[in-house]
């Protein structure tokens, strides 16, 4: 074997040297291939060297194999050292090569929004639900039995004419557009076995020209509770409850005696919050009051047994003085622009 | 209801602080706190210094502007030391002499506008201060000239403060009067009031008043035909008052008091029953003695019969008009206006005063009928006090003497025959427990005493007896709210009501805010359009027959229908929305139409009357009287689903997501949704999908006609989709029961099929899952090829179907086996081939 290098010591470092220099020279996976080829492959010095172990004396052949073992060793671990650090920064240079500008992706799904007044209703209605109270519904044409009579609206009373209200053709037929969600309160109290604690959150109608604070379609939410032995106190302890969830823990509220047909006593309900736009102050919210014995007689009730509270109030306005809306308009007119500002909150 | 407070002072002590500002917020608080609420404050928009001028000497001075000023030298007194006593002053009037007294601001005064006088050059002259007209002292619309003294009957040395002389600090508060408490129409009924809510005491006008007798102008009630049961007229109180000048100015005071409380002056036969009326709550007519022809009888109106009222408008009676009438016919229709014929006028010296007390149904009514809400009829709609008639007919003739000369004669009559007020028992305790307080027993008998009450003890409590002018007062509920209300609403605690356990939302609700947060999440927007349309938006959604309802008084006649349909009012809203910029709008709607049947009358003859409940019959008949009013759910996609970006075409939206978004709504109420072509009037011919749960069609998803959406300024492609919400819910099913799913592999193949280009892809997928059976888990429609390689009118449909078996790995075989077999029933149903 002419050709087989003499082993030695000399030799076998020479060839370790060429082959970490080759492996540290390599600037990528390809030549990095390329050297260990040339350097640790079948035909590469280190490999020659070994062959050449068998030519050498038996009392030396055990130092010169480790020797020869070691040399491959460490250019394994060069080779796999180098590996790893290409692989790094190629990696990297790819994640480079793939960045884009985050801040001009087109979107490719828009998300839309709900309408803050029926976000609001929810939200309300979820208040209740959480005491026990159910959510009741009811017609928005309703029969005027419903709608006045059964409250106590006697025909003549101007309390009646006070309502502004829808007729549906042909007026003799005593047919309305409902004037409040009162009317679901008439239903519960005829459909459900009492006790009874309902909300009624709903569309209400009346005959007010479209401007910066009416509207002829708009939205409240009432509550009844029948049972026995509710007081006042209890009524102000929920509208309590509700203005403070509504509004924040700093929230008070006030009544104030007033008049409404389907209540004895009633009060108008203010709220005040340190919050309010204009700062801390009062703001008229809605009409409550203890039922009137005539309204429960009407359902079929025993006003001598049971008693209880209504309330109503405005979810337009709750919505205008709590989020600052200042035109009623914006709220009826459906420009996308407004419910996207709540998106799927209130 | 406005209310001077220096008229309001004669009756009840309320304290001044110099302030007229912090007067009225102090009445405004007092009167909140016991149900009266606050509407404004009107008058006390000026301060001094305001004097009285005298009128020295002037020199007329020509403008090169046409006008004629006068420089006038006008003597003010010293009102501050050091002032000049005599001011120069120039005015654009002309309609004084040299010595008239005059009402002079001088500079540091602000008149109601606000207008600040300062003294300021003009006319080449230093004007030190301004001749003020009526209506810049706020004292009424007279701006012809500057007001002289002489005119309003007063005289003061120059320099005397005018504010004070004519009455000008006087401030009106104004409360809203809820329909129940007509008695709080009048200044008597506010003091009562402001005595209730502050403790002061109060002095009754009604009281004051030493009241004549009236011995006989003949006066006849006959009532034939009583509104309701109820006599139309129950107090007919005259007086009569001869020799009076009617031309007389009405005192200055009166006027300022009536301007204040919002009547303008008239006459002094007018104010003075204005005055009467404002201050007792009791409407007053004075006629034209030497008019009148012989007695007067109250009565209903006969057929045919007609009246000129005041306002010289010719009104045609009803039957049900109760009339004022004397031997000529009718002179007044009762409560609300009287008739021209036997008004006062500048030449009337004897007068016959009505003070008369009318049922407020029968006023209510006539009022109504005749489109004349009044002074007179509101009063009487809410109740006027019955035994305050006597007193204010008293206090007119007295005023009328006093005011206008004259003496009063003794052919008056006084006809009472008013009711008592029923009595209510109230049982001891019955407040507290409704109020939720422990008041005392002498809160709540001093409470309803002094609301005017009378209680007698009697078994566990009391009877008590309401006084005559709260007939609001009637159970033992409105007595609870006169305790609480007088004790005060702050003394009501706080207490939470435990309810029974609920049960939530129902299924139907639960699935519409499901429906409405998909939809948002999907990206549309939620708009809450008005109910109301055109007829002809209903014809379109529905069919030219389709039955409407019609709104009786809309405020806008063209649309006085409500909706069949969601879609007009998207349609509105999605243009509203690009008139204002916006390019690519997703709308939708979750709310109610209206579907009346065809030939179905709705509604009632008549309404159960009473406070009872009605029949089971009667509410079943009540229940059914309405037509049906669906939940309704609509969408509208206009302009592009995805916008135009960075390295992204935009995308037209249009009928896929439509169907998209049913497929969502379907998915939230738990229903398998079938979609087939489909018809409607107002959707494209070719791109209209019909929505199907089982056998049943709940409603559309498409494109609008293009000429729909043209003539609605949208653009030609508009997606659009509208469904049953409640049939929906109804076949969705409410319960979901899970199959275990397999796991065993998969297999996939693809299938290529060529059918006649009018069969529909949907039915030809439905045919091969149909006939390929369990094994085959999920069929897809990839592609609809047309063009080389297929005979005309034909085309391939390419489905990706993937095969599983629950209990082992399907072999290709098997799966193979099962695609041929739904290829067999494709074949047969459709005559489809293979692709080769």
């Amino acid at each position: 074997m002419p050709d087989t290098p003499q082993i030695s010591e000399l030799a076998v470092e020479a060839a370790v040297q060429a082959a970490l220099a080759a492996i540290a020279a390599a600037p990528d996976t390809a030549a990095l291939k390329a050297a260990r080829s040339a350097h640790a492959g079948e035909a590469s010095m280190l490999a020659q060297l070994n062959a050449s172990l068998r030519d050498v004396p038996n009392d030396q052949k055990a130092a010169l194999g480790k020797l020869v073992g070691q040399a491959r060793g460490r250019v394994q671990q060069a080779i796999a050292a180098r590996e790893a650090e290409l692989a790094v920064a190629e990696e990297q240079a790819r994640l480079a090569a793939e960045t884009i500008d985050v801040t001009g992706i087109p979107v490719k799904q828009a998300v839309g929004a709900r309408h803050p007044l029926t976000t609001m209703m929810e939200q309300m209605s979820d208040i209740f639900l959480a005491m026990g109270w159910e959510v009741a519904e009811g017609p928005e044409l309703e029969n005027e039995w419903f709608n006045f009579d059964a409250l106590n609206f006697d025909p003549d009373h101007p309390a009646r004419a006070m309502q502004d209200t829808f007729f549906i053709d042909p007026v003799e037929r005593h047919l309305v557009l409902r004037t409040h969600t009162s009317p679901v309160q008439i239903r519960s109290l005829l459909e459900r076995e009492l006790p009874v604690y309902v909300v009624a959150p709903g569309r209400v109608f009346r005959t007010d020209e479209l401007d910066a604070t009416h509207t002829p379609v708009f939205h409240q939410m009432e509550g009844i509770a029948i049972d026995k032995g509710l007081t006042m106190a209890h009524l102000r302890g929920t509208l309590e409850h509700i203005a403070r969830s509504m509004f924040g823990e700093g929230a008070r509220i006030r009544l104030r005696p007033s008049y409404f047909p389907f209540t004895e006593p009633s009060a108008e309900l203010d709220v005040w919050h340190p919050t309010f736009t204009g700062g801390a102050r009062w703001i008229e919210w809605g009409g409550c009051g203890m039922v009137n014995p005539n309204v429960l007689r009407a359902a079929g009730i025993d006003p001598e047994v049971h008693q209880g509270f209504a309330f109503g109030m405005g979810i337009e306005r709750t919505l205008m003085f709590r989020n600052d809306v200042s035109d009623m308009r914006d709220m009826v007119e459906g420009d996308v622009r407004f419910s996207q500002q709540f998106g799927l909150v209130v | 209801m406005r209310i001077p407070l220096s008229w309001l002072r004669e009756w009840v002590d309320v304290p001044a602080s110099g302030d007229s500002a912090t007067d009225a917020d102090h009445v405004h608080a007092a009167l909140v706190k016991v149900g009266l609420e606050e509407e404004g404050v009107h008058g006390g928009a000026l301060t001094g210094p305001i004097v009285v001028g005298e009128v020295l000497d002037f020199v007329e001075e020509p403008q090169s502007n046409g006008k004629t000023i006068r420089w006038c030298q006008v003597r003010t007194g010293t009102t501050v030391e050091g002032e000049p006593e005599v001011r120069g002053i120039v005015c654009g009037a002309r309609n004084f002499m040299i010595g008239d007294l005059v009402v002079v601001s001088l500079p540091g005064a602000v008149l109601p506008g606000p207008f600040p006088i300062s003294a300021r050059k003009t006319y080449g002259h230093v004007s030190d201060g301004m001749i003020a007209s009526a209506r810049e002292l706020g004292l009424g619309d007279d701006h012809d000239g500057i007001l002289r003294l002489a005119e309003l009957d007063v005289s003061a040395e120059p320099g005397t403060d005018a504010i004070a002389l004519l009455g000008l600090d006087d401030v009106a508060v104004e409360v809203n009067v809820t329909p129940d408490r007509g008695y709080t129409l009048s200044i008597r009924g506010i003091a009562r009031e402001y005595s209730h809510s502050t403790g002061a005491s109060f002095r009754d006008p009604a009281k004051a008043l030493e009241v004549g007798e009236g011995l006989g102008h003949s006066v006849i009630v006959d009532d034939q035909a009583p509104i309701r049961g109820r006599r139309g007229c129950d107090v007919f109180v005259t007086r009569v008052v001869r020799g009076i000048d009617a031309t007389r100015p009405t005192p200055r005071w009166m006027v300022s008091r009536l301007q204040l409380a919002g009547i303008r002056s008239i006459s002094i036969a007018v104010d003075i029953t204005n005055y009467v009326m404002l201050e007792l709550g009791q409407p007053i007519h004075v006629y034209d003695l030497a008019r009148l022809t012989g007695g007067i009888t109250v009565r209903r109106a006969h057929p045919g019969e007609s009246l000129v009222t005041l306002d010289d408008q010719t009104r045609s009676l009803d039957a049900e008009d109760l009339l004022i009438t004397d031997e000529s016919g009718p002179i007044g229709i009762a409560g609300v206006m009287g008739g021209a014929s036997t008004e006062v006028s500048d030449a009337t010296t004897d007068v016959l005063i009505e003070a008369a007390n009318f049922d407020p149904v029968s006023i209510a009514r006539s009022a109504r009928r005749h489109k004349l809400p009044s002074e007179a009829s509101k009063r009487f709609a809410r109740g006027v006090d019955p035994l305050v008639a006597e007193p204010a007919a008293q206090r007119v003739a007295d005023l009328l003497v006093e005011h206008a000369g004259g003496t009063i004669d003794d052919l008056g009559s006084a006809w009472i025959e008013a009711k008592r007020p029923e009595s209510i028992a109230l049982a001891e305790g019955f407040v507290d427990r409704l109020i939720g307080v422990d008041y005392s027993l002498d809160e709540v008998t001093d409470s309803l005493g002094a609301v005017g009450c009378k209680l007698k003890p009697e078994g566990d409590g009391w009877l008590v007896e309401p006084p005559s002018w709260r007939p609001d007062l009637v159970d033992a509920p409105s007595l609870a709210e006169e305790v609480a209300r007088i004790v005060g609403y702050d003394r009501i605690p706080s207490e939470l009501p435990v309810a029974p356990p609920g049960r939530g939302l129902t299924r139907s609700q639960h699935v519409r805010r499901g429906v409405g947060r998909a939809l948002a999440a999907a990206g549309l927007t939620e708009v809450l359009a008005y109910p109301f349309v055109r007829s002809a938006d209903n014809r379109l959604m529905g069919g030219d027959d389709v039955a409407q309802v019609r709104v009786a008084n809309a405020l806008d006649a063209e649309q006085g229908m409500l909706r069949v349909s969601l879609i007009p009012g998207l349609a509105a809203i999605a243009h509203r929305n690009l008139s204002r910029g916006l390019t690519d709008v997703a709308v939708f709607e979750l709310g109610h139409v209206f579907r009346p049947e065809a030939g179905r009358t709705y509604g009632v003859d008549a309404v159960p009357f009473g406070t009872a409940r009605p029949s089971d019959q009667a509410v079943a008949e009540l229940e059914e009287s309405i037509p049906h009013q669906p939940w309704s759910i609509a969408a509208l996609f206009v302009g592009d689903r995805r916008a135009r970006g960075i390295g992204q075409a935009s995308e037209e939206s249009g009928i896929a997501d439509a169907l998209d978004a049913a497929r969502l709504i379907a998915s939230v109420a738990g229903a398998s949704l079938r979609i087939e072509a489909g018809s409607h009037p107002a959707l494209h011919p070719g791109r209209t999908a019909a929505l199907l749960v089982g056998d049943e069609t709940i409603g559309y998803a498409g494109e609008l006609l293009p000429q729909v959406a043209l003539d609605r300024d949208l653009p030609r492609r508009v997606g659009a989709l509208e469904l049953d919400l409640d049939r929906l819910i109804a076949l969705g099913s409410g319960e979901i029961a899970a199959t275990s799913l397999a796991t065993f592999p998969a297999a996939t193949q693809d299938l290529s099929l060529v059918v006649a280009d009018d069969v529909s892809a949907g039915a030809v997928r439905d045919a091969v899952a149909e006939g390929a059976g369990d094994l085959l888990e999920n069929a897809e429609l990839v592609d609809d090829y047309r063009g080389a390689g297929l005979a005309p009118g034909t085309k391939s449909l390419t489905l990706a179907l993937r095969f599983r078996a629950p209990d082992r790995t399907l072999t290709a075989a098997e799966a193979t086996e099962a695609k041929n077999a739904g290829v067999a029933r494709a074949a047969e149903r459709f005559g489809a081939t293979l692709r080769g």
